[in-house]
């Protein structure tokens, strides 16, 4: 009998998420998009996404989501969708309908692109513009919506909620169903980047996200087979950590704006990792060899109580970026998790957000 | 919109915009739909394959009877019949119309 000890292979990525431009004509206080922002003359070319997109095909990536900023400000947009569709990629554009409407949504669905995902600030025009820093852009967006459906694209409306907008969820999903969606994703704020920033303005109380959980719970009964509703609740409340990414280098790699390759899309702020550019390394050495990729793949990693916890392998030791904005160190357990050592830092945090928000501050290049 | 219910008269089709693949890299079957990757087991794929946009439900468990001799019509039917139903619930089937 051999005693060699197996090395747990890596699997190949499921996706990709191609960031390709940190423009944006919103300003979202809670963009998950880096505090230090790239400029368009930073962005990798066309040829060089489309490169990009022929070695995830090649490795193993089924779907691509190609998002931002706004991937509309790209004028190569529609190429790359093509080269996405060419090399048998699923493609997603993740947009805030801002930018363009029935005209490049046509150019787009004939370039092979299978779906849509558009986001929404509100379901109350005057606040939601106010929250997306441009005005008129909830009344772009509901036009958006109608010619995504109209060249028979399929629509997921993404609503990104909080304490500023959470009442109105009833309403949010009679506007998803009105506007043709199939899908909604109601998304509680993720406190990184910018929202990180701005935590004390958004993050909900407990019994604010019980309401809204009960809300999306009775609207999935009643909507059953009509529309799927995908639910992500605020971690700070959670007792256990999100299996984040479903793990470090496990499903996705991220490619930003500048060609920076990352397991997600916040891990770049994390001290100590070299994360390797796809100018300067194949995909397949970023993903299987480079260290940034393996220092968080599997569980070898991992400190107490995460190390002989039952559920290393159902939650990966929950968010890095977390532990590391939260707690100073990116390899200790996620401190949202109650057996962590840190918790009491998540918990000083609600007490924080308990008085009246305070205003935010917008996405902006500084 | 309404719920489609699957019936043994229902003639079902993937939905516009959903790919059902062999997938060269890991060897398998794949199902990709919006912003969701499913991995259809062995039993759904041969389902799947039986979805001709002709063939209604009934008809293709009648196949799948007659291929499984071994095994109960009813079982075969509750256990494909709920199949159908989660895949378009899940937003991967439609129904065909007659033409």
């Amino acid at each position: 009998m051999s005693t060699r000890i197996d090395r747990p292979a890596i699997d190949p990525p499921l996706a990709l998420l191609a960031e390709l431009t940190h423009r944006c004509p919103l300003r979202c206080p809670y963009c998950s998009n880096p505090v230090a922002l790239a400029r368009a003359s930073e962005e990798l070319s066309a040829a060089e996404w489309i490169g990009v997109l022929r070695e995830a095909a090649a490795l193993g990536v089924l779907q691509v989501h190609f998002s931002g900023g706004e991937p509309m400000a790209r004028r190569d947009l529609a190429q790359l969708i093509a080269a996405a569709s060419e090399h048998g990629l699923y493609g997603n554009l993740i947009t805030s309908g801002t930018l363009g409407g029935s005209a490049e949504i046509e150019v787009f669905a004939k370039a092979g692109l299978k779906h849509v995902q558009l986001s929404f600030q509100d379901v109350a025009p005057d606040n939601a513009d106010r929250i997306a820093g441009l005005a008129g852009a909830h009344g772009r967006k509901t036009a958006f919506a109608a010619a995504v459906r109209a060249a028979g694209l399929p629509l997921t409306l993404n609503m990104v909620v909080h304490r500023q907008n959470l009442r109105g969820l009833p309403d949010m999903i009679d506007m998803a169903l009105a506007l043709g969606a199939r899908r909604l994703e109601v998304a509680h704020v993720q406190y990184y980047a910018w929202a990180l920033v701005n935590r004390a303005a958004f993050l909900p109380s407990r019994a604010e996200l019980d309401e809204a959980t009960a809300v999306v719970k009775a609207a999935r009964e009643r909507l059953k087979g009509v529309l799927t509703i995908d639910y992500v609740i605020p971690d700070y409340h959670a007792r256990r950590p999100k299996s984040c990414m479903n793990g470090w280098g496990r499903q996705f790699i991220n490619i930003m704006p500048t060609g920076k390759a990352v397991p997600c899309h916040a891990a770049e702020t994390l001290p100590g990792l070299d994360f390797p550019s796809v100018r300067d390394s194949s995909l397949a050495d970023i993903w299987y060899r480079s260290a940034a990729f393996n220092r968080f793949r599997g569980t070898d990693w991992m400190a107490e109580p995460c190390r002989s916890c039952e559920r290393r392998e159902i939650d990966w030791g929950g968010c890095r970026c977390q532990a590391f904005q939260l707690a100073g160190d990116a390899s200790r357990t996620d401190p949202v998790c109650a057996l962590s050592p840190d918790h009491e830092l998540v918990g000083a945090a609600l007490a924080g957000a308990a008085a009246s928000p305070p205003a935010f501050v917008y996405r902006q290049y500084r | 919109m309404e719920r489609l219910i699957v019936s043994n008269e229902t003639v079902l089709g993937l939905a516009p915009h959903i790919v059902f693949r062999f997938e060269e890299q890991r060897q398998r079957w794949v199902i990709l739909a919006p912003e969701r990757l499913l991995l259809p087991d062995e039993q759904a794929v041969e389902i799947l394959k039986l979805l001709d946009g002709k063939a209604g439900v009934g008809a293709i468990i009648d196949v799948l009877a007659e291929r499984y001799s071994g095994a109960p019509r009813e079982l075969i039917a509750r256990d494909v019949t709920a199949m159908l139903q989660d895949l378009a619930d899940k937003g991967c089937l439609a129904r065909v119309d007659a033409h």
